[in-house]
């Protein structure tokens, strides 16, 4: 175990010098650099001016320091925040791959095709998955359906960016928040029209290969009246990336009786075994569910970054609206994750439901941090709230903070929460049984974190499973 | 089957086992019986491998070859089974899931071809009806939410199922009541053969009636204190273990 321990911690040596084709500016932040990203994105007038007084109001926020974790903070100057969207590293074949993350790949079953895909490498052959998304593509947009790049729908659907854009996450909202709305380059849109249902999962996946994965991404969903959609984001391959700090924002809008299924796999770069490097996460998701009956459900498997800082969060503003989060958080090492959701109560009936799964291995810390808001014109609404913590190791830490605030009477609120320490015995079970002890922690994991991963679509719940195993190999102690 | 010689153990400073030896030939079935804390449930668990307890002296040679070298999944791939006293629960895990790993492993150790779904599924039928096991209990997360019962005729299913060569159940009769007694020791009776042995821990000699050992031993201190026939169960429940200890000082 300790072998494979240190095989992982070399994993991403490797790394991002080769061929890097990047048409980067100098680094550092200043209205300059703003105008000339809107230039070179060859925006209109309305989002420039956005852009700037986002920047203005950064100009005047401090960084946020109330959440469970530590680091250093990044040097914003230091950062160059725009580069062609093409700066993914090239290679020509997957023997370039460090053999590593190769390995990680062929254990979650990812197949050579996928594999040359998320490395950028060409892939020629007739199933290639280039033509699957073409294929795609037309068929989403004989139901009307919009799914692009934020800058293309910049360009193409401009009233609609226009209208939405900052409406669920204000640019007032957070820090990290601020800094995206000022210089995101990149990220998704959809636009699901009425009534209409997307006969298949939407996945960023489809799109990582057109522009790469932002380091400020902006992704801006609005499902219209009766329509319903299912989105993934992420995927279950290990990510690397040369930008350490990430600071996305996710704005979901759900009209009357619309429903919107939000998946995530996040597995950035953790850092070594020792707590150097690793990627900076640090989140702003919210979804709006604006109509009656409207429904926000978000899914989130976490297993990667060094520091993440995430709280997905629904606005339940319709009556009888619905919002779910469900989450399983991996930590190992010396990672740190305070993430958790927000449920505000705004219209009558309406209903929330939160199950957190944390899983803490090494020397991590893993928070859950969750608000529940009644506010007065929310009658009758109701909460359930499970968070439950799974401890590895002695050495790592489970914590949670559950803020409740009811402001109307007829409301229920129910939080439970436990904290466990993996079993000697139920290994040894295992054990007993015949089992290996990574198939014994597999097993385990994966039956505490099932209700979450449940919810997944069937492709990514097989992916995640293997996933999670994966992430805490050798963890036990 | 099984040749154990002179083996000590401890757990922490305290010596559990100070030199027990057991010899036991394929077919047979032998009943270790003794007071409570005299050290049956520490031999399972170091014939199983458990680390919590140090091996400090003594050899085990298990078919040919050395136990005691093994990692506890090889044992258990090699044919050894530990029936639980106090089976674990692993919530969300479903027994059925769970048993197909374990066949898939110790099948595959044998050098056999895994099971298609239909063949395993025909095998959990098989075998869960030798123990008169719920269908339903197949299907929902090993031993949650079982009960007492449940857990004990849940192991002798998975020993059914694993097919072992040495199958130890430690107090598998305890806290069952006279028809769950008779259910589970029809199980084992149903899996004698001339290949496969038992070593059956208990406390009392009533499962005896059920199950007819070939040797009955009893286990004092931490040593194999007297050996003997099915009679000498029936002595220890006339006369009591006080007998013994005096026999013994
Ligand atoms: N984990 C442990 N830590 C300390 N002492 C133990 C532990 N397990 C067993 N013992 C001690 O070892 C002795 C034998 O226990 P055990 O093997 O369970 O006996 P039996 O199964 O015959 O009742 C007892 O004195 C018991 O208290
Ligand atoms: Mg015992």
């Amino acid at each position: 175990m300790e072998i494979l321990d240190e095989i992982t911690g070399k994993d991403y040596e490797f790394g991002f010098t080769t061929n890097i084709e990047s048409e980067k500016i100098p680094a550092g932040l200043n209205e300059e650099i703003i105008r000339v990203i809107s230039a070179k994105k060859n925006e209109p007038s309305w989002l420039l001016d956005w852009r700037l007084e986002a920047f203005k109001i950064w100009q005047g926020m401090n960084e946020p320091e109330w959440a469970h974790v530590h680091y250093t903070k990044p040097d914003f100057q230091a950062i160059s925040y725009y580069s062609a969207p093409k700066s993914k590293p090239k290679y020509n074949s997957l023997d370039e791959i460090d053999p590593e993350m190769r390995k990680t790949m062929d254990r979650l079953g990812i197949s050579m095709d996928e594999q040359k895909r998320l490395n950028g490498i060409a892939v020629d052959f007739v199933m290639d998955s280039v033509s699957v998304a073409t294929s795609f593509k037309e068929k989403l947009a004989e139901l009307g359906i919009i799914f692009c790049s934020i800058s293309e729908a910049v360009q193409e659907h401009g009233d609609l960016v226009r209208k939405y854009l900052g409406t669920v996450v204000p640019r007032t909202d957070n820090f990290y928040a601020a800094l995206n709305s000022a210089v995101f380059t990149d990220g998704s849109f959809c636009y699901i029209p009425k009534g209409v249902r997307c006969p298949m999962e939407l996945s960023t996946y489809f799109r990582i290969n057109e522009a790469g994965t932002g380091q400020f991404e902006r992704t801006l969903l609005i499902a219209d009246e009766e329509s319903y959609v299912s989105y993934l984001e992420g995927c279950t391959a290990p990510q690397r990336d040369e930008n350490q700090l990430h600071a996305a924002v996710v704005e979901l809008v759900a009209m009357e009786k619309a429903e919107i299924k939000y998946s995530t796999v996040q597995n950035w770069y953790p850092g070594d075994k020792d707590g150097n490097g690793g990627v900076f996460n640090f989140v702003t998701k919210r979804g709006l569910c604006d109509g009656y009956k409207s429904k926000i459900s978000w899914t989130q498997v976490e297993t990667g970054s060094a520091v993440t800082w995430k709280y997905p969060s629904c606005i339940l503003k319709g009556d009888y609206s619905v919002g779910e989060f469900y989450s399983v958080a991996v930590t190992n090492h010396f990672q740190q994750a305070d993430t958790g959701t927000k449920m505000i109560h705004i219209g009558r009936n309406t209903h929330s439901t939160i199950i957190s799964k944390g899983i803490s291995a090494g020397h991590s810390n893993n928070s859950y941090r969750g608000l529940v808001q009644i506010n007065s014109s929310a009658k009758n609404a109701r909460n359930f709230s499970q968070c439950d913590s799974l401890l590895m190791t002695d050495t790592s830490g489970a914590h949670t903070f559950p803020y409740i605030e009811v402001n109307n009477s007829s409301a229920q609120v129910e939080h439970e929460a436990t904290t466990s320490k993996i079993g000697e015995d139920q290994i040894f079970y295992c054990l007993q049984r015949g089992l290996d002890e990574e198939q014994a922690i597999s097993m385990i994991v994966n039956g505490y974190a099932k209700e979450v991963l449940n919810k997944l679509p069937m492709e990514f719940a097989v992916e995640a499973q293997k996933l999670l195993a994966i992430s805490l190999e050798g963890s036990v102690g | 089957m099984i040749e154990i010689k002179d083996l000590k153990a401890s757990i922490g400073e305290k010596e559990i086992l100070k030199g027990l030896n057991l010899v036991v030939k394929p077919g047979e079935i032998h009943a270790i019986m003794g007071p409570n804390g005299s050290g049956k449930s520490t031999l399972a668990s170091v014939l199983a491998g458990r680390e919590d307890y140090e091996v400090t002296g003594g050899e085990v040679v298990f078919n040919g070859k050395n136990l005691l070298e093994m990692a506890p999944e090889e044992r258990a791939r090699e044919g050894l089974f530990l029936a639980f006293q106090y089976p674990v629960e692993i919530p969300g895990v479903s027994n059925m899931n769970f048993l197909k790993a374990a066949v898939g492993e110790v099948r595959k150790h044998r050098g056999e071809e895994a099971l298609s779904a239909k063949d395993f599924l025909a095998l959990v039928k098989e075998k869960s009806a030798l123990v008169e096991l719920d269908g339903q209990l197949a299907h929902r997360a090993v031993n949650e939410g079982f009960s007492g019962g449940e857990k004990k005729r849940n192991e002798v299913f998975q020993m059914a199922m694993l097919e072992p060569k040495l199958a130890i159940l430690d107090e598998t009769d305890s806290g069952l009541d006279i028809d769950a007694l008779r259910i589970v020791a029809q199980g084992v009776n149903a899996m004698r053969s001339p290949e496969r042995s038992f070593i059956v821990i208990t406390h009392y000699q009533r499962l005896l009636d059920y199950i007819v050992p070939d040797v009955v031993h009893v286990l004092y201190k931490g040593r194999i204190v007297k050996t003997g026939t099915k009679e000498l169960a029936l002595e220890l429940e006339e006369k009591g273990y006080d007998w013994i200890k005096e026999t013994v000082a």
